[in-house]
């Protein structure tokens, strides 16, 4: 069941034809993708099927060699930068954690925090209240406000993955990139990011790729297989991985 | 930190109260006003015989040191802040002192050895009957203070422009910034230049009209160095307080995550470096009056280097790190190449190979007491374990 779609529909990701080759290899192949407004979406795959690269085309980091990228219909991602298209309403997770070690917990949050990015911006900047009460609100969520005044490098593993979770709340985007958030986390600290994922999916938009099929069969959400940089298929868990070709490729038994 | 916020909404919020707050700011401004102060009264007031006289020879070299310091800190804020490695921060402070130096030498006029009232020296010397259209303006102290802030400042703003937008980073920005010193360097020596080649600007007679060889002269420009390092201090650590200021440890730390917050890294880059390359600017400028001559050699790539190894030193990140390192190592150079001249390379070598695997954090880190715990801890770990590890 590979996707078809006009633009005529309301999309918050678009991609068709998308191809990006590194030395001859072909990274990402003819790869369609359409992601709707406030959809959960899994994306599975191999190492090597291009999840990576696929994200790197989405944020910026990488121009595809052919295709089209849209964002809400409208604006054509391929021709913007990193920084651009962050604060158009994209925000990404690493799949290492990536925060700012020696900043503080709480000083995360306020750099990632929505607002003007400009460099006098940031030069006269004073935290609202509203801010604060939004960093606040995001402390409640990812529970680490007690160690809110920590230098971030000071965390655990899986607090720091809690906390990049956090910095993309604050920074409210329309669309999340999640690249394999439960690497690393507890049992139980991945059931309560896929609850999390699944109650800020609906307002915005979440891509989560990942290796874990527990943590991806408790995000009770459609799931893409890539394969060499294309969809292999698409659709809900249990179809997709009694679809034969996935059953070849990627699981296989 | 988490009582930052609303309470100071006015134009600079981060700046006054957080300042006189932090213990190392005031620590840092009441020692160098207590040395501004002291020094020069020790000089003008202590009789020549007295043990507490204080030589104008060493007035003129703690302003010299001074001025380095400036320099040291222009540096750690793009280096230590922001993690821009720059090898060629001596060219900004060399342009700066070539641009005092122009000033110095319009003020000479008919005094010079050729006694032409317009023409410095040297461009009589090389049968020149006009001045070059570059040394027009610079009669004016005005106009040369402008062109000490300028030229460093936009040189670094196209240089850091084409860089940053390349995204050009870490080793290979390091060795462009060595080729762009080392580039101006051999510019310099060209006599065709018309900044008095490999001989550079020297014979200065007097500054805004006071005498450069006069004691009161040289005791006041100790004191404006003194006044004019505290002030680009609190304009760096006013800076660095600020959200831009976490933004370049952001940027430091992880460039890409930074983009993808949505911040234009290379809007940051750009500004810290322009702004760092004008306060390296004065410091050449407040240097050159003081030891009396710029020439080409201020642009060499090992000039640079040093500059390095006194913010490493004195340990980078924290702005009075690198004063205490340019003091240190400065003292160390003055002393050895005078005691021990054939060890002093070797020395500062060591000394830079040391802190490097030793002491990360430099003089500092020894200062705070981290260094000091580690090895406490280590012996005691030691005594615990019966010597055995």
């Amino acid at each position: 069941m590979l996707t078809t779609i006009s633009l005529q529909e309301k999309t918050v990701l678009y991609m068709s034809g998308v191809t990006k080759s590194f030395d001859g290899f072909k990274a990402i192949n003819n790869l369609n993708l359409v992601i709707k407004p406030g959809e959960l979406r899994a994306i599975i795959g191999p190492n090597g099927a291009g999840k990576t690269t696929m994200m790197d085309i989405i944020t910026g980091r990488t121009r595809p060699d052919q295709g089209d990228v849209y964002f809400r219909n409208e604006v054509d991602l391929t021709r913007h930068s990193e920084a651009e298209i962050a604060n158009m309403g994209i925000g990404r997770k690493f799949q290492k954690p990536t925060v700012i070690e020696t900043l503080s917990v709480f000083d995360n949050l306020e750099l990632a925090l929505a607002g003007k990015r400009r460099v006098r911006d940031s030069l006269f900047f004073a935290l609202s209240g509203s801010g604060r009460a939004r960093i606040d609100e995001v402390f409640d969520i990812i529970g680490l406000g007690p160690r809110r005044d920590l230098l971030a490098g000071a965390l655990a593993h899986g607090e720091k993955q809690r906390l990049e979770i956090g910095m993309l709340l604050a920074q409210n985007p329309e669309l999340l990139l999640i690249d394999e958030p439960a690497a690393g986390m507890t049992d139980e600290e991945t059931a309560q990011l896929a609850a999390l994922l699944k109650s800020i999916a609906g307002e915005h938009s979440v891509v989560v790729v990942e290796h874990d099929m527990d943590f991806v069969r408790s995000l009770e959400s459609t799931v893409t297989v890539l394969h060499e940089g294309s969809v292999l298929a698409e659709g809900p868990l249990d179809k997709v991985q009694n679809n034969e070709r996935v059953i070849e490729v990627y699981l296989g038994r | 930190m988490a009582s930052r916020g609303p309470l100071f909404p006015q134009l600079f919020p981060q700046l006054f109260p957080p300042l006189l707050q932090d213990k190392s700011t005031r620590w840092f401004l009441g020692t160098l006003g207590a040395l501004a102060i002291v020094m020069p009264l020790l000089n003008l007031l202590a009789p020549p015989d007295s043990p507490l006289h204080v030589s104008t020879y060493t007035i003129t070299l703690l302003g010299k040191y001074l001025s380095y310091a400036l320099l040291a800190l222009a540096v750690d804020l793009i280096w230590g802040y922001c993690g821009i490695l720059s090898l060629g921060h001596g060219a900004f402070f060399a342009l700066g002192g070539y641009a005092m130096g122009m000033y110095l030498m319009r003020q000479i006029g008919d005094r010079g050895v050729y006694g032409d009232p317009l023409l410095p020296d040297f461009m009589v010397f090389l049968n020149w009957t006009e001045l070059p259209w570059f040394w027009h303006g610079f009669d004016q102290f005005w106009f040369a203070a402008l062109m000490i802030v300028l030229v460093p400042g936009a040189l670094a703003f196209v240089f850091g422009w084409l860089a940053f937008r390349s995204r050009v980073t870490g080793v290979y920005l390091s060795i462009i910034t060595q080729a762009l010193t080392y580039a101006l360097m051999l510019a310099f020596f060209r006599n065709e230049m018309g900044f008095g080649g490999n001989n550079g600007l020297t014979d200065f007679k007097d500054l805004l009209g006071f005498d450069l060889q006069n004691n009161g002269t040289r005791n006041a420009l100790f004191v404006t160095t003194a006044l004019v390092l505290a002030l680009a201090y609190i304009f760096c650590k006013w800076l660095t307080a600020s959200k831009f200021g976490r933004v370049l440890v952001a940027v430091r730390d992880a460039e890409s995550r930074t983009r993808f917050m949505g911040y234009r890294v290379e809007h940051y880059k750009l500004f810290v470096f322009v702004a760092s390359a004008a306060i390296a600017g004065i410091a050449g400028a407040l240097y050159v009056p003081q030891v009396g001559i710029i020439n080409p050699g201020e642009f060499s790539p090992i000039n640079s280097i040093e500059i390095i190894v006194w913010v490493a030193i004195g340990g980078r990140g924290t702005l009075y790190g690198a004063v205490i390192g340019a003091f240190l190592v400065n003292y160390g150079k003055t002393y050895f190449t005078a005691a021990f001249p054939e060890l002093w390379l070797f020395l500062l070598g060591g000394l830079f190979v040391v802190t490097t695997l030793y002491l990360p954090q430099g003089v500092r880190g020894l200062l705070a007491g981290g260094t000091v715990a580690r090895i406490r801890a280590r012996l005691a770990r030691l005594k615990a374990s019966g010597g055995s590890v």
